[in-house]
């Protein structure tokens, strides 16, 4: 009923319309032409028709990755979001601090995804990183080239450094746009701080929170320059997710065809999952 | 002269506006008076240009504007909310349409020292909007949407959020305002106070369809159906189903209500007989007045009047009484109707017959 | 339910500043009755917020102390001040039906699940939602929400006080009579003392027992409905209640007698009024009457709002408002008479009495 009516608003948007026709349209389609045809270079192509899909679909490597990005994204997910609530909530909401916390906060968020790595990596060895060599004084051998668990760790710690602060910025906006009058009335109304969390907090961050699932899994679930940069996706193929397996095949192999295939089935995925989010997250509203 | 022919709005399932005639003149002042989510601020957008109309067209002047969009159209609008621009001056809020049509400097001053003068803004040119209170940021909106010189004004229930003597003075400057300029002035409002003193015409509006559109005395006094009556009363209108036999308004085998000589004609059989707050009275008003038997609930004391909150039977009704009655809940008191303000509605909720011819 | 002692309260927010004009709130100091119905009463700005909120403990006073029954609760957090708050705009707790809404603060204090089923029943029939009780309270409109929002309040019975911040702004006109009603009607049944903040004298004069009328941080005058539209205390009380407000013509006072732009009236009393004070004579629209008798006015506009007439009229080269019966005429030749008993005297805008 709000919506204002011009037809003229069409041409304003064109821009964009022919900006993502380019950066992402024609370079996608790029990639389904690939996935369906076979090439051995010097431009010739031959139908392969889903016969890259079905190597892809078939191979244990593929699950095997696919798997380990699920997790990592689970993982991500159950960490950073409750830690980004619980730092948002813990914020100052007037005063001095306010910008001194929010430009600390912004700060890894401003590291370029390669620096993070870099800088995580020298942290963690044991004979110059300051975090490996005090876990080495405690006794416990910190090497996340040879420890599957230890890699592991490495990455997801790195990966929370860099983006709790994504969801701690995003819930902290959503908080302050809470009325004044709504704490004032569970004061009087002596809800407990973790009813007044449970039933104003929550329901006001939904929307915002929405949005931080939705960014971090997708971002989590292309996970790709971190575990390079650390482990290029070892020790043995305990950190390669999809991503590093893919330019594996593409850049390492220059087998294109299961290469896009597998691009394809990897975007899809994302697609589904980021869908289902989504769905899920919003269901509540429409129930009502 | 505005035109709706036949205008309706439809979003889906859901429709907001059914099909709509009405004809707004040049230098009038239109009250469209209604419930929340009753289609005034539907209908206004519509007027606007800000949404088309899913059928029907719009004449302004005799020129088909349906589909004309709201910048190419002469239109100024005032929300509820105060809405200003924040970083400018409020000489610099006034002066902006004028800048934006082009204006030369001196046209702009003068026209803005004149709004500012009849808005009581002159002190405050040089402040910013949100250093004023909310009375003068609604003035400033206001001033805004005089100099634009707009053939249409549409004001979205402008003083909503103003405190209630304020209020009553800018609803005594407006219609002074508005009879200045030759526009046609569409005022959105809830309350039918607020509608009686403007005065000027006035639509009362019953989900999304205009029930009744004439002088505002006239609607108020002589309303075609019980909705518009309803609408109306403030305090809500005093309502009770009878059966007209003869001489007498029957509930069962009782007399309630003498039928009064405007209602002689009417069939006998059931109606709705609706009667305003103040023609209902502890004393005799009139001879021809029927007494009846009622039980108090409570009393409101609002300084020179009070509102006595009463049961007859199982309907409930309100008595608006001058000077201070503090009557105690649940007593039995005798009140007098005074019959010659009763208004009959049928099955339909349509007036059987006017309300008392006289008054008007 | 408690007697509240307002003791020598003073407000200033930010710094605390010597000046008396610095306070936002200048010094209240009062004794509200057990059981009563209050009303503040002015417009924006004037500190009645202020006022209620160091009622409820959202605000700790710059300066005095508050009392509940004697207990001094300056100190103690709103939670501690066993009251109940409802606010301008409805504040509901989404994601729960409307019939937690309701039990959601006698849940909070432990109350027995039998007795909030009862209280909460009794509540949701009073304001209307029984047919709503198991829905979510999200999908409903503003005045429903707003229906909980007072529900919450009125739910606990055993508390010291109800606030009431302008509750019925977003409510329908029609709706607003019948909830100004239903509180009253509580209010006398169950004794709650109730504290209610608005700037509409309609709401304020129906709700209230007392209305304390504020102005610039001052209490002007507390008083029942009747006492401020017959004898309001300031000139401001005069034109802040009642609409139109009370006229006020410059005048001057000659011993039992009053002089305005050459017409002279008895007052029936001698005013006591201290040399060189601005005299002014108050004359309510009401108790005016239009005629062909008494002193002569030019009428300038007759308002026809349906059960009365406003008209706006030139006396003494002032504009006063007189309101005329539905079916009073306006004569050709109008003249004015005052109610001799229903004049006010005003020196330098505060009213004055005289020896009998």
């Amino acid at each position: 009923m709000q919506k204002t009516w011009n037809n003229k608003a069409w041409f304003m948007v064109l821009p964009v319309l022919v900006l993502v026709a380019f950066s992402a349209v024609i370079p996608l389609m790029t990639v389904v032409n690939y996935s369906v045809q076979d090439t051995f270079g010097n431009n010739e192509f031959f139908w392969a028709g889903t016969e890259w899909f079905t190597e892809v679909l078939e191979s244990a490597r593929f699950w095997d990755a696919l798997q380990r990005n699920l997790f990592f994204s689970g993982v991500i997910l159950a960490i950073e979001i409750p830690l980004g609530i619980f730092i948002a909530l813990n914020m100052p909401k007037k005063g001095l601090g306010v910008p001194f916390c929010l430009v600390f906060m912004a700060l890894p968020l401003l590291i370029p995804w390669n620096v993070v790595g870099t800088i995580w990596q020298l942290l963690s060895r044991a004979d110059i990183g300051l975090v490996g060599y005090s876990l080495a004084r405690l006794g416990i051998p910190f090497n996340y080239a040879s420890d599957p668990l230890h890699a592991w760790i490495t990455v997801v710690v790195m990966d929370v450094w860099h983006w709790t602060s994504l969801v701690v910025l995003l819930a902290y906006a959503g908080l302050v746009s809470i009325p004044d009058s709504y704490y004032q009335a569970t004061k009087i109304d002596g809800a407990s701080r973790w009813a007044v969390f449970r039933y104003i907090q929550l329901p006001k961050l939904k929307r915002v929170l929405l949005i931080a699932v939705l960014l971090r899994f997708m971002d989590s679930f292309m996970i790709y320059t971190e575990p390079f940069v650390v482990t290029g996706g070892g020790p043995g193929s305990a950190t390669t997710f999809l991503s590093i397996d893919l330019v594996k095949i593409a850049v390492g192999q220059f087998d294109l065809g299961p290469a896009a295939a597998m691009s394809i089935i990897y975007f899809l995925i994302v697609l589904l999952l980021s869908w289902v989010f989504y769905t899920v997250m919003t269901s509540s509203d429409a129930a009502n | 002269m505005l035109e709706l022919n036949g205008i309706t709005k439809v979003d889906g399932a859901d429709t907001h506006i059914h099909p709509t005639n009405l004809i707004l003149e040049r230098g009038t002042l239109n009250v469209l008076l209604g419930p929340t989510l009753s289609g005034k601020t539907s209908l206004m957008r519509l007027m606007a240009g800000l949404d088309k109309p899913t059928s029907g067209t719009i004449r302004f002047d005799g020129k088909d504007v349906t589909g004309v969009p709201v910048q190419q159209r002469g239109v100024a609008m005032v929300y509820q909310q105060f809405i200003n621009y924040p970083a400018f001056t409020v000489y610099e809020n006034i002066a902006s349409p004028m800048r934006i049509a082009g204006k030369d400097k001196a046209t702009i001053d003068r026209e803005v020292r004149k709004a500012a003068e009849i808005l009581k803004l002159t002190p405050y040119l040089d402040r910013m909007p949100l250093s004023l209170s909310g009375g003068q940021q609604q003035r400033t909106a206001l001033a805004r949407a005089i100099v634009k010189n707009a053939a249409l004004v549409l004001l979205d229930e402008p003083l909503a959020n103003l405190d209630y003597k304020l209020r009553e003075e800018l609803r005594e400057e407006l219609p002074k305002i508005f009879a200045a300029s030759g526009a046609i002035f569409v005022y959105a409002t809830t309350e039918p106070s607020e509608a009686l003193l403007l005065g000027g015409n006035t639509a009362t509006l019953s989900h999304g369809s205009i029930t009744q559109f004439g002088k505002t005395i006239d609607v108020y006094r002589n309303p075609v159906d019980l909705f518009s009556a309803r609408t109306f009363a403030d305090p809500p209108l005093n309502v009770i189903g009878l059966t007209k036999k003869g001489s007498g308004f029957f509930s069962g085998s009782d007399t309630v209500l003498a039928v009064p000589p405007h209602l002689a004609d009417i069939p006998d059989g059931f109606c709705t007989i609706a009667f305003q707050p103040h023609h209902l009275s502890l004393h005799r008003p009139h001879a021809t007045a029927s007494a009846v038997q009622a039980r108090t609930i409570i009393s409101e004391i609002a300084g020179s009047e009070s509102f006595i909150h009463v049961a007859f039977g199982e309907h409930r009704w309100v008595m608006l009484v001058h000077g201070i009655h503090d009557i105690d809940a649940d007593t039995d008191v005798g009140l007098f109707v005074d019959t010659r303000h009763l208004m009959a509605f049928g099955a339909d909720g349509r007036a059987i017959a006017g309300y008392s011819q006289k008054a008007a | 339910m408690a007697r509240i002692n307002l003791d020598h309260i003073r407000h200033a927010y930010g710094v605390r500043l010597s000046a008396p004009d610095d306070y936002a709130l200048k010094e209240v100091h009062h004794e509200w009755d057990d059981g009563g119905a209050y009303a503040l009463l002015g417009p924006s700005g004037c500190g009645k917020t202020t006022l209620l909120n160091i009622i409820s403990g959202l605000v700790q006073p710059s300066e005095g102390r508050i009392l509940f029954d004697g207990e001094d609760v300056t100190n103690l957090p709103t939670q501690e001040r066993n009251i109940a708050q409802v606010f301008q705009f409805p504040v509901i707790y989404d994601t729960m039906t409307v019939y937690d809404n309701l039990a959601f603060p006698l849940r909070n204090r432990k109350v027995p699940e039998p007795e909030v089923d009862r209280r909460v029943r009794e509540i949701i029939e009073m304001i209307g939602l029984s047919d709503w009780a198991k829905k979510k309270a999200q999908g409903l409109t503003a005045d429903q929400k707003q229906k909980i929002s007072l529900g919450r309040g009125l739910v606990r019975s055993d508390v010291s006080a109800i606030l009431f911040d302008e509750p019925l702004t977003v409510i329908d006109p029609h709706m607003k009579w019948v909830l100004r009603s239903q509180l009253k009607r509580l209010h006398k049944q169950f004794g709650f003392t109730m504290v209610y903040v608005t700037h509409d004298q309609t709401e304020a004069l129906t709700f209230a027992d007392k209305v304390v009328v504020m102005y610039d941080g001052e209490i002007v005058q507390i008083g029942t409905p009747a006492e401020l539209f017959e004898k309001p205390k300031h000139t401001f009380v005069g034109y802040f209640i009642g609409s139109p407000g009370m006229n006020v013509i410059p005048a001057r006072i000659d011993g039992r007698t009053v002089e305005m732009g050459g017409q002279t009236i008895d007052l029936g009393f001698a005013p006591k009024i201290a040399s060189g004070a601005r005299t002014e004579l108050g004359i309510r629209p009401e108790f005016i009457r239009l005629g062909r008798v008494g002193m002569p006015v030019t009428i300038s506009k007759v308002e026809d709002i349906g059960r009365q007439k406003i008209v706006r009229a030139q006396f003494a080269d002032k504009p006063i408002a007189i309101v005329v019966h539905e079916d009073g005429e306006i004569p050709s030749e109008p003249r004015v008479t005052f109610d001799q008993a229903s004049i006010n005297i005003y020196a330098d805008s505060w009213r004055v009495g005289g020896e009998a």
